[in-house]
């Protein structure tokens, strides 16, 4: 385990970064600072969290990231590319699955696609191989209602494995499902990075879930949101998925986090 | 409901007021009220006149287009003001005026302007029809989940596809809501437009019956006008009903 302490203006830098955050700060009317000058680098191909107590503006980060919120200050590059809105490199995944009730399985996962004027045939297929993938198979023609709380994350995952976008932006993704589909989730996740090469930025507040699914974890402080540490944790993630909240890293790395975090609660 | 251990179904109450009518009528409490035997026999012998069939065009026709009106207006300009704060600002005390004031005082108004024709009669239908519908539309659209609206953005939804794909359906139980009360108001609406603006349609079966007193013939016609009432909300009521689930994209 390598612990980081960063200055606040130093980057956590990394090589060939995707997405790259440049001393963002964010301030919402009223005059709450939920971001104080954050500058953070998420290498390709990793999976970093953005993990803090609550109201750390770690969810703010995520979506200025994604282009929903703009910020009041910095800049987010994706590709070298400053963000000014949405783009098709970035897929969100909504703690509230923000799944369209009146619309199918396929429908729903399809979404994406439609917007972006692919033919049926062909968003139907490419959405039944997301499906598929994460074992939603059979349940195509099903409508969110008709779901348990953890299919319908998975339909959401599925919508925004769908467009195939570069960065996958999850926000929470799991906090809404009960603990043994999350631990189900979470396990699916580490199967799921092995198929597709992708850049996860995930959203947590929980700290054995960050430490379980990360390679990177970076850690904001509260009030206003500030990098306080990037930690990475040296887990070998081998067949056994079981084996990794075993693992002595990822018992010492929990334990290191909350010692850190708790001074925050008081 | 049950009575007496046994499950009575919810129309029961229509028929012991259906008896009541028929026992009053014939004891001639009042020639202004015949008995429902007799209403019902004129209904079959009214509804095949050519005076009766055209009067149900007539009055068909301006509630059909006026709801129509109603609903093109009403549903866009509601989904409008639940997302945009100036139009709200703008629209809203109007809407909220002309939902609550006495809109039969107005039809004079529209009378001077447009004539005594279907066009009055079909503006008085949107009149009484429209405001109920922007509202609730307004309502179903504030109620919206901010995370499906983020959603539609995220994945790259011009303010068209958001409309139309998001807004549109996530709203319908409301916006169904306000078109089953709008359509409820608008049978008022029309009946009111034919009394004051020019005597057609069932305004003027009733003038033609009330005024002979033919009374079996009056209460026939009213019963059919609020048969088809009752019918048209129900139906709304039954639609509204089988998209209730939409309401699950509320926070």
């Amino acid at each position: 385990m390598t612990i980081h302490a960063n200055p606040p203006a130093a980057p956590a830098t990394a090589t060939d970064a995707v997405v790259e955050v440049r001393n963002v700060s964010k301030v919402y009317a009223g005059g709450i600072q939920a971001l104080d000058s954050v500058s953070i680098d998420f290498p390709r191909g990793q999976l970093t969290s953005l993990l803090g107590p609550s109201g750390c503006g770690k969810t703010t980060l995520l979506k200025i990231i994604a282009g929903l919120l703009p910020a009041t200050s910095g800049a987010v590059l994706v590709n070298g590319t400053p963000v000014s809105g949405p783009g098709p490199g970035r897929a969100f995944v909504f703690q509230d699955f923000a799944l369209m009730p009146w619309a199918t399985v396929i429908g729903n996962v399809a979404f994406g696609l439609e917007l972006r004027g692919v033919g049926r045939a062909e968003r139907e297929n490419t959405a039944r191989h997301y499906i598929a993938e994460v074992g939603l198979s059979g349940f195509e023609k099903k409508y969110p209602h008709e779901l348990s709380g953890g299919m319908r994350q998975r339909v959401g995952l599925a919508r925004a494995l769908a467009v195939k976008a570069d960065v996958l932006l999850m926000d929470e993704p799991f906090s809404a499902v009960d603990e043994q589909t999350r631990r189900k989730f979470q396990e699916d996740l580490l199967k799921l990075r092995e198929v597709e090469n992708k850049t996860f930025v995930f959203v947590t507040h929980s700290i054995e879930e960050a430490v379980y699914v990360s390679d990177r974890i970076v850690l904001l402080s509260a009030g206003p949101g500030r990098v306080s540490q990037v930690i990475v944790p040296d887990i070998p993630r081998g067949d056994d998925v079981d084996a990794i909240r075993r693992h002595p890293v990822y018992l010492d790395t929990v334990d290191t986090i909350w010692r850190g975090l708790k001074r925050y609660l008081d | 409901m049950v009575v007496l251990g046994y499950r009575v179904p919810m129309l029961a109450s229509l028929l012991v007021w259906a008896a009541l009518w028929e026992v009053l009528g014939q004891l001639q409490v009042s020639f202004l009220l015949p008995p429902l035997s007799s209403v019902l026999v004129a209904m079959v012998q009214i509804a095949p006149t050519p005076i009766f069939l055209s009067a149900l065009w007539v009055t068909a026709y301006a509630f059909v287009i006026g709801n129509v009106i109603s609903i093109a207006i009403g549903v866009p300009l509601g989904i409008l003001m639940g997302r945009s704060m100036i139009a709200d600002r703008i629209f809203l005390p109007w809407v909220n005026l002309f939902l609550s004031a006495p809109l039969t005082a107005l039809v004079p108004v529209i009378m001077v302007l447009f004539g005594l024709g279907q066009t009055t009669i079909i503006l008085t239908v949107v009149l009484f029809a429209m405001w109920i519908i922007v509202l609730d539309t307004r309502a179903g659209v504030r109620g919206i989940a901010p995370s499906l609206v983020e959603m539609a953005e995220s994945f790259g939804a011009s303010r068209w596809q958001a409309f139309r794909r998001i807004y549109f359906w996530a709203a319908l139980p409301e916006i169904l809501a306000g078109v089953r009360l709008g359509v409820i108001r608008s049978v008022k609406g029309v009946i009111i437009g034919q009394l004051l603006v020019t005597i057609v349609g069932f305004g003027a079966l009733f003038q033609a019956y009330g005024s002979r007193f033919e009374m079996d013939d009056f209460w026939a016609a009213l019963v059919i006008l609020f048969a088809f009432a009752f019918l048209l909300a129900e139906g709304l009521a039954w639609l509204e009903r089988r998209v209730d689930y939409y309401a699950a994209s509320r926070a």
